[in-house]
C-alpha cells in the first residue's frame, strides 16, 4: 500500500516540486495566521507570543459586541457590499451584452475608458472624489456655485456618504465586471445564435434563452465568491474616499477600517482579532450556505 | 461625425437583423456608450486639468474642467526638488518589477500544475490554495505572522511578500492552461523532455496572452499598493508611491482643517499648492494609465474565468 503510494509519488515527484513553491508560501502566510486566531481568546502580550498570553475566553467577543459600533459596522459593510454585488451584476451583464452590439473598433476605445479607472489605486481616486468635493474649490460646490446654490461641506456630512461611496465603486469597478462577462459572453459559440435566429427568435429572446442561461455559472461563481466577501470591505474605498474623516464614520465606517483603527491607532490586539474572527467565520459558513442554495436550485451551478 | 456615421453603418450590415429597426438600434446602442465613455473619463480629466491650472485661478474660481489659466508651475515646483519623489518612485518601481517577475513565475508555476489533469495531488492542491479565499485569520495574525516571525517589518520584503500568490490570479491563469491539450504536452515527454523544460519551452509560451494580463494585473497590484507600506513600512525611505500621496493629503487636510478652525489666516502657499496636490496624483497614476493600454489586445483573451471545480 505505502510502497504504491510511494510509485505514484515517485511518477508526480517533478509536478509535486513544481507546487511546492505555492505549498510553502500558503502555509507561511495563509494557513499558520489561522492558528493565530486563538489570540481572540486571549490578552495578547507581545513578550509571551501567540501561544504563551493568558486565556480570557470570550471576553474579546463580549467587548466587540456590546458596543454600538459593532452593530454600526456590521450594518454597514453588509449593506455596501449588497448594494456593489447587486448592482454590478446588473450594471456590467448589461453592458456586456449592449457592447456585444458595438462595432469592433469602437469596442476597443469603450473597453479601453471604462476599464480605465480600475488600474487607479484608491489613493488617486481619493483625489479624483476630492477634486468634485473640497469645500471651497471642488467642482461640485463651484457648480452648486454658479447657480446660486450654497456650498456644501461634504467631508463633515454622513448623510451624502452612501451615495458617494456607491458611485465611486462602481466607477472605479463597472469595467472589470463587464470585461469578465464579456470575456465570457465571446466563448458563447455562435451557432446557437445562428439556430435560433433560423428559427426566427429575436435578439431580447436570444439574450433570455441563450445569452444568460450560458454565462449562469460564471455569474453563479462570482456571486458565491462576493458572498464570501460580504463581511469584508475594500479597505481603500472606506479609508481614503472618507478621508478618513470622523464625521462621517456613521456611514463610512467598515468591519475592516474599525478593525485597523482597534489595531494600529488603539493597539487593541485580542479584539482586532476576535472582529476578524467573525468575519472569517460568517463569510465561510455565507459562502456554504450560498452554494447549498445554489446546489438546490442547480446542481451543475454549485462551486463544489 | 462622419466617421462614426461610416463605423455605424459597418456594423450595421454585420448585424443579425439586416433591417431598418436593428441600424437604429446599433446606433442608439454606440451613442450610450459614447456617453458612457465622457462620464467615465471627466473625472480624470478634471484631475489632469487642475494639475495644469494656475493657482490663484483655482483659489478664486475653483476647480474647473477647463482650465482657464494653463500653468506648468505645480509640475516645474515638483521637479524643481524631486528627491522625495523620486525616492518614493525607486521603492515602487524596484518592488513593482521584483515583485511581478517573481509572482508572475509562481502564480503561473502552481495554475500549471494543477491545470494538469494527470497530476496526482491536483484536487487536493486546488483545494488548499483556494481555501485560503475562503477562510483566513484576518489582519491581526497575518500581521504578527509577518512581523514577529517572518520579520518583514520595514523591508522591501514586506511590500513584495504578500502579494505573490493570489488565488483569483492563478484561477484566471488555470482557467487559460485548461485549454491546452494533454496529448501536446504527453508527445513532448515521449521525446523525452521533462516536466521543467515543457513548462519553460511550451506552456510559458502557449499561454502568452495569459501571462501578459496576469502581469500586467500583479504590477499593477504593486504599483498602486498602498496597504502594505501603511501596514508594515515606518522607515520613511521605504515609503512607496501611493503611500506618499496618501501622506501629502491627510497632511494638507489636517492642516487646513485645524488651522482654519482656531481662525488663523493661512497662506496656502506654505503648503504643497492645489495644483501640485493633483500634479503629484497625475504623476503617480501616469506611468501604468500610459502603459495599460498597450495590453489592451491581450485582456479579452486572457482572462477568461475557469470553473474552480476540479
Amino acid at each position: 500500500m505505502l510502497k504504491k503510494e510511494w510509485r505514484h509519488f515517485k511518477r508526480n515527484r517533478d509536478l509535486f516540486v513544481m507546487s511546492l513553491p505555492a505549498i510553502v508560501y500558503k502555509l507561511l502566510l495563509s494557513y499558520l495566521p489561522m492558528l493565530g486566531l486563538v489570540i481572540a481568546f486571549k490578552q495578547y502580550r507581545y513578550d509571551l507570543g501567540v501561544f504563551g498570553s493568558e486565556w480570557v475566553g470570550l471576553k474579546n467577543f463580549e467587548f466587540f459586541f456590546r458596543s454600538d459600533t459593532a452593530f454600526i459596522v456590521t450594518r454597514n459593510t453588509i449593506l455596501y457590499n449588497l448594494s456593489f454585488i447587486v448592482l454590478t451584476m446588473v450594471i456590467a451583464l448589461t453592458l456586456a451584452i449592449l457592447l456585444n452590439e458595438v462595432s469592433r473598433k469602437w469596442i476597443k476605445l469603450h473597453q479601453t475608458v471604462l476599464f480605465l479607472p480600475y488600474f487607479l489605486s484608491w489613493v488617486v481616486v481619493g483625489y479624483v472624489v476630492l477634486a468634485f468635493l473640497d469645500h471651497k474649490s471642488g467642482f461640485i460646490n463651484v457648480t452648486l456655485g454658479m447657480f446660486g446654490e450654497e456650498a456644501i461641506k461634504w467631508y463633515e456630512q454622513a448623510k451624502y456618504w452612501p451615495v458617494i461611496i456607491v458611485i465611486t465603486q462602481l466607477w472605479k469597478a463597472v469595467g472589470f465586471s463587464t470585461l469578465i462577462y464579456y470575456a465570457g459572453l465571446l466563448g458563447i459559440d455562435s451557432s446557437y445564435y445562428e439556430a435560433a435566429k433560423i428559427d426566427g427568435a429575436n435578439k431580447w429572446q436570444m439574450i433570455r434563452k441563450i445569452t444568460i442561461p450560458l454565462l449562469t455559472p460564471l455569474i453563479v461563481i462570482l456571486f458565491i465568491v462576493d458572498v464570501g466577501k460580504i463581511f469584508r470591505a475594500d479597505f481603500g474605498l472606506f479609508y481614503f474616499i472618507p478621508n478618513d474623516s470622523s464625521f462621517l464614520y456613521g456611514t463610512t465606517d467598515v468591519i475592516d477600517t474599525y478593525v485597523y483603527r482597534s489595531l494600529r491607532v488603539v493597539g487593541d490586539i485580542g479584539m482586532s482579532t476576535a472582529i476578524g474572527f467573525y468575519q472569517s467565520v460568517v463569510g465561510f459558513v455565507l459562502v456554504l450556505l450560498a452554494n447549498w442554495i445554489v446546489k438546490k436550485i442547480n446542481e451543475d451551478n454549485a462551486l463544489w | 461625425m462622419p466617421t462614426s456615421q461610416v463605423a455605424i453603418n459597418k456594423k450595421a450590415a454585420k448585424s443579425f437583423f439586416e433591417s431598418k429597426q436593428s441600424r437604429w438600434s446599433s446606433r442608439i446602442i454606440n451613442l450610450f456608450f459614447c456617453l458612457l465613455s465622457i462620464l467615465f473619463i471627466i473625472p480624470l480629466l478634471l484631475v489632469i486639468s487642475i494639475s495644469f491650472t494656475d493657482e490663484k485661478t483655482l483659489l478664486q474660481s475653483g476647480y474647473q474642467l477647463i482650465p482657464e489659466k494653463f500653468s506648468l508651475a505645480a509640475y516645474s515646483l515638483i521637479f524643481d526638488s524631486p528627491g522625495v519623489l523620486l525616492n518614493a518612485y525607486g521603492i515602487t518601481i524596484l518592488v513593482t518589477v521584483i515583485g511581478t517577475v517573481v509572482g508572475l513565475f509562481l502564480t503561473s508555476l502552481t495554475a500549471y500544475t494543477i491545470s494538469r489533469k494527470d497530476y496526482r495531488y491536483r484536487k487536493i492542491m486546488t483545494f488548499f490554495v483556494f481555501f485560503t479565499t475562503l477562510f483566513s485569520g484576518g489582519l491581526v495574525p497575518f500581521y504578527i505572522m509577518v512581523t514577529q516571525y517572518l520579520h518583514l517589518k520595514d523591508t522591501i520584503g514586506a511590500l513584495i511578500v504578500p502579494y505573490l500568490l493570489s488565488p483569483f490570479f492563478i484561477l484566471v491563469m488555470k482557467g487559460f492552461m485548461d485549454k491546452i491539450p494533454l496529448e501536446v504536452i504527453e508527445s513532448a515527454k515521449m521525446d523525452g523532455a521533462s516536466e521543467w523544460r515543457i513548462f519553460f519551452t511550451m506552456v510559458i509560451p502557449l499561454s502568452l496572452p495569459a501571462m501578459v494580463t496576469i502581469g500586467l494585473f500583479i504590477s499593477f497590484q504593486y504599483w498602486n499598493d498602498w496597504w502594505l507600506g501603511l501596514l508594515f513600512i515606518d522607515n520613511q525611505n521605504l515609503i512607496p508611491l501611493q503611500l506618499m500621496l496618501y501622506r501629502v493629503m491627510s497632511t494638507i487636510e489636517y492642516l487646513s482643517n485645524n488651522l482654519s478652525s482656531v481662525n488663523v489666516s493661512i497662506d496656502m502657499t506654505q503648503f504643497p499648492s492645489l495644483s501640485t496636490r493633483m500634479a503629484m496624483a497625475v504623476l503617480a497614476a501616469g506611468p501604468m494609465m500610459l502603459v495599460f493600454p498597450f495590453f489592451q489586445k491581450y485582456f479579452i483573451s486572457g482572462l477568461t474565468v475557469g470553473s474552480v471545480k476540479g
